[in-house]
């Protein structure tokens, strides 16, 4: 059962982390701000429903998200392309201040009740005891839909030929006369319509407040950089290692004192070190995540399928 | 940050050099005579404290252009290990309460060896993710480990402890008088110290490591073991920044290693600017009038920042200290009498753009508070009420108008300022051909 409720948070931790690798690769942008329009779409969706209902929202939400996107590359990011990776990287640092500041203005500073749709929310099957949310299904048949669209998109569209080819060789697809600046805020607005995506299916699975944005930010990073900069199929990787870890941990109350103990060593208060043994893996569980990012980057820097040691 | 290459002549004593740094010195032990409240008092010790902790980010994001999201690390733990030197101090041990600076900086140095043998392992992009996770995974840590961060509540201490000891030399550091000159002596010696790293060898291969990595690796320099040395003597920097938090508010909370005042760090630090080795400083200004001043205002006063961000990000990546150096320099060639109009009209329309951008944004934050506190409210002296039409369409109108004026304005000054900037140009030409 925790498998299950893994790989759909894994998968929705790699529509986030998609979106983003796909703009790193293609533009060097890492774009800060990218759980802030996770966040926007999970308020738009929230907005739209609660007009009419959740399946219009699914379908807005993402086109307003990618729209803003667009903008945003096309009137204040691709000004700063010109200064470098750094300015580049602090103007998307800026919006996600602006855009964190704006949400709590419109929606207020408490999280908003953005419930699952009526039709969605019993059970799918039951293993055992414990039950299978109908809507954890309905997040992975979203996540899997999604990235198959992406994968054809990629590989078999015309489309997809010419991103490929920007990506790799901007000049001379410039010269062969495709437009690469409106390539880039395409797929600039790609990148924001999948992370609007993930948050109208993770909005209400979750919680939509405006704290969403900081907590999986600081996820989907970690991700992209023990995946492999730049690497989709290593993000996958690492987004489903990360999933199936955060889901299994809080589950679990071990811990090295009870290890230990059951091994026959006399663990007491007073053993020296006792503060870090008595850690159940419960608790440990928020920052495993970022625990994998620096083994990983003792073990192997350029991460699970990175090809670049830089 | 670019320098046009210059001819370099011996100088054995720098005359001008002598002068800044006495008028620093000045300065900061006239301050207090100036302003005499409490209250700006307590702002000054932290406009220094920001200051040295600035500074020391700037060793990293300007010098060696490593975009740290993880800074307030090194200034928090600095602050934590402080507070409990001291908890020592009341529990006897003879170290000076004014060293305590010094056990943060030494702190922050570890904890800078060691965090930074991690992040250092990558540059440019990457180097900041991890920066963000590394911050992330501390904060996170300091609430499992209660027993050395306090958990929720922090820990406490008293800077007034050991003052019979004869180390303080009289100095109780009870009145908050005490406290700023110890903080301003920290801050000069800082600044000498960071301002002689620049010189260093160390330092200029810094510069190298941030403007070009694979020719500085190509000359035979290790760009890791560079951005390595770099972090771990900036991280000493900020500890000594946490350690005089500790002396100056006497309690530490698990928030000071929060991600948000990392972003603090690297955002007034850039407002301030990058490029110009004061820069920081006005950053540090900047920071505590944004954070204590603004604040009491308005709500949203984050919001305000933020734009003024992207803005300067957009138009004026040298920060303000850029900005006052190409208007000096402006003046230097005789220019700045052009650009009179310009900046009056952009400023007057700027001030009629910001009013109305200022009233749509309160209006909306009083929406939110209209059962408790009422639908009236006043943004600039302006009485304004959220729930009437009229008031929007006002805010919007000057806002609209206040736009378009400033624009036009903005025309004319980019126009006057390109042209200006050629006549410059021309006129270090020629200077250079008179030399030859």
């Amino acid at each position: 059962m925790s498998v299950l409720n893994g790989v759909s948070y894994g998968l929705l931790l790699f529509m986030l982390s998609a979106g983003l690798t796909l703009i790193f690769s293609m533009m060097g942008v890492l774009n800060f701000a990218h759980a802030s329009f996770y966040m926007l779409g999970a308020y738009f969706a929230y907005q739209v429903s609660s007009w009419s209902n959740f399946w219009v929202g699914l379908l807005i939400a993402p086109i307003l998200v990618a729209l803003l996107g667009g903008l945003f590359e096309r009137y204040v990011l691709r000004k700063t392309h010109k200064f470098g990776h750094v300015p580049e990287l602090l103007v998307t640092f800026g919006l996600s201040f602006v855009i964190l500041e704006i949400v709590q203005l419109i929606w207020g500073r408490t999280s908003v009740d953005y419930p699952v749709p009526p039709s969605m929310s019993g059970s799918l099957f039951k293993v055992f005891d414990s039950t299978f949310q109908m809507y954890r299904g309905f997040m992975m048949l979203v996540a899997i839909l999604m990235l198959v669209c992406l994968f054809l998109i990629l590989k078999k569209t015309r489309i997809g030929l010419v991103i490929q080819a920007a990506l790799t060789h901007p000049d001379t697809t410039e010269a062969l006369g495709h437009n690469v600046p409106r390539v880039f805020a395409i797929v600039f607005a790609a990148g924001c319509a999948l992370a609007g995506l993930a948050g109208v299916i993770g909005g209400n699975a979750f919680i939509t407040e405006p704290g969403m944005a900081q907590s999986v930010g600081a996820i989907i990073f970690v991700v992209i950089v023990v995946g492999g900069m730049g690497s989709l199929a290593g993000a996958l990787v690492a987004s489903l290692l990360i999933g199936l870890m955060q889901t299994f941990a809080v589950g679990l109350d071990w811990s090295f004192a009870g290890g230990l103990a059951r091994l026959g060593m006399d663990i007491t208060a007073e053993t020296p070190g006792y503060s870090l043994l008595k850690l159940k893996l419960s608790q440990v569980a928020p920052i495993l995540p970022f625990l994998l990012l620096v083994v990983m980057l003792v073990v192997r820097p350029k991460g699970i399928m990175g090809t670049r040691d830089d | 940050m670019t320098n046009a290459l210059k001819p370099i002549h011996f100088k054995p004593k720098n005359g001008v050099r002598i002068v800044v740094w006495s008028a620093f010195a000045f300065i900061l032990f006239a301050l207090p005579a100036l302003f005499t409240s409490s209250f700006a008092l307590t702002l000054l010790c932290l406009t220094g404290i920001a200051a040295v902790a600035c500074m020391s980010y700037n060793m990293l994001l300007g010098q060696t252009g490593m975009l740290s999201f993880g800074h307030a690390v090194y200034t928090g733990l600095g602050t934590f290990v402080a507070i409990h030197a001291m908890n020592k101090i009341v529990g006897g041990w003879a170290i000076p309460m004014w060293m305590i600076p010094l056990v943060g900086g030494v702190a922050g140095l570890a904890f800078g060896a060691v965090l930074g043998y991690v992040t250092t392992r990558k540059a440019g992009t990457p180097f900041s993710m991890i920066t963000l996770g590394v911050g992330e995974l501390v904060f996170a840590s300091a609430l499992m480990f209660p027993e050395f961060f306090g958990g929720e509540a922090g820990i406490n201490s008293n800077r007034t402890a050991g003052k019979d000891m004869w180390v303080n030399f009289g100095l109780s550091f009870g009145p908050q008088l005490q406290v700023y000159y110890l903080i301003a002596l920290y801050l000069f010696a800082c600044t000498i110290a960071m301002y002689a790293f620049t010189q260093t060898p160390l330092g200029r291969i810094a510069n190298a490591v941030r403007d070009n990595p694979e020719r500085a690796e190509f000359v035979g320099y290790d760009t890791r073991w560079v951005r390595y040395l770099v972090l771990m003597v900036s991280s000493f920097f900020a500890g000594v920044a946490g350690g005089l938090t500790a002396v100056n508010v006497e309690a530490a909370t698990a928030d000071l290693l929060h991600g948000v005042r990392s972003g603090s760090y690297l955002l007034f630090t850039f407002l301030g600017g990058v490029g110009f080795f004061f820069g920081p400083i006005i950053g540090s200004v900047l920071l505590v009038f944004s954070l204590v001043v603004l604040s009491e205002y308005t709500k949203a006063w984050q919001l305000y920042v933020g734009i003024v961000f992207l803005i300067m990000v957009v138009y004026a990546p040298g920060g303000f200290s850029a900005l006052i150096m190409l208007n000096l320099r402006r003046v230097k060639y005789g220019e700045w009498r052009k650009m009179r109009w310009p900046y009056a009209g952009m400023f007057f329309f700027g001030v009629f753009a910001l009013w109305g951008m200022a009233a749509i944004v309160e209006m909306a934050y009083q929406l939110k508070v209209v059962e408790g506190s009422g639908a009236a409210l006043t943004v600039m002296k302006v009485p304004l009420n959220c729930q009437s039409t009229a008031s929007w369409l006002i805010a919007l109108a000057v806002l609209a108008l206040g736009s378009v004026g400033f624009e036009y304005w903005r025309r004319k000054f980019v126009a006057v300022w390109d042209s200006g900037e050629e006549r410059i140009a021309e006129a270090i030409k020629k200077a250079e051909a008179a030399i030859v």
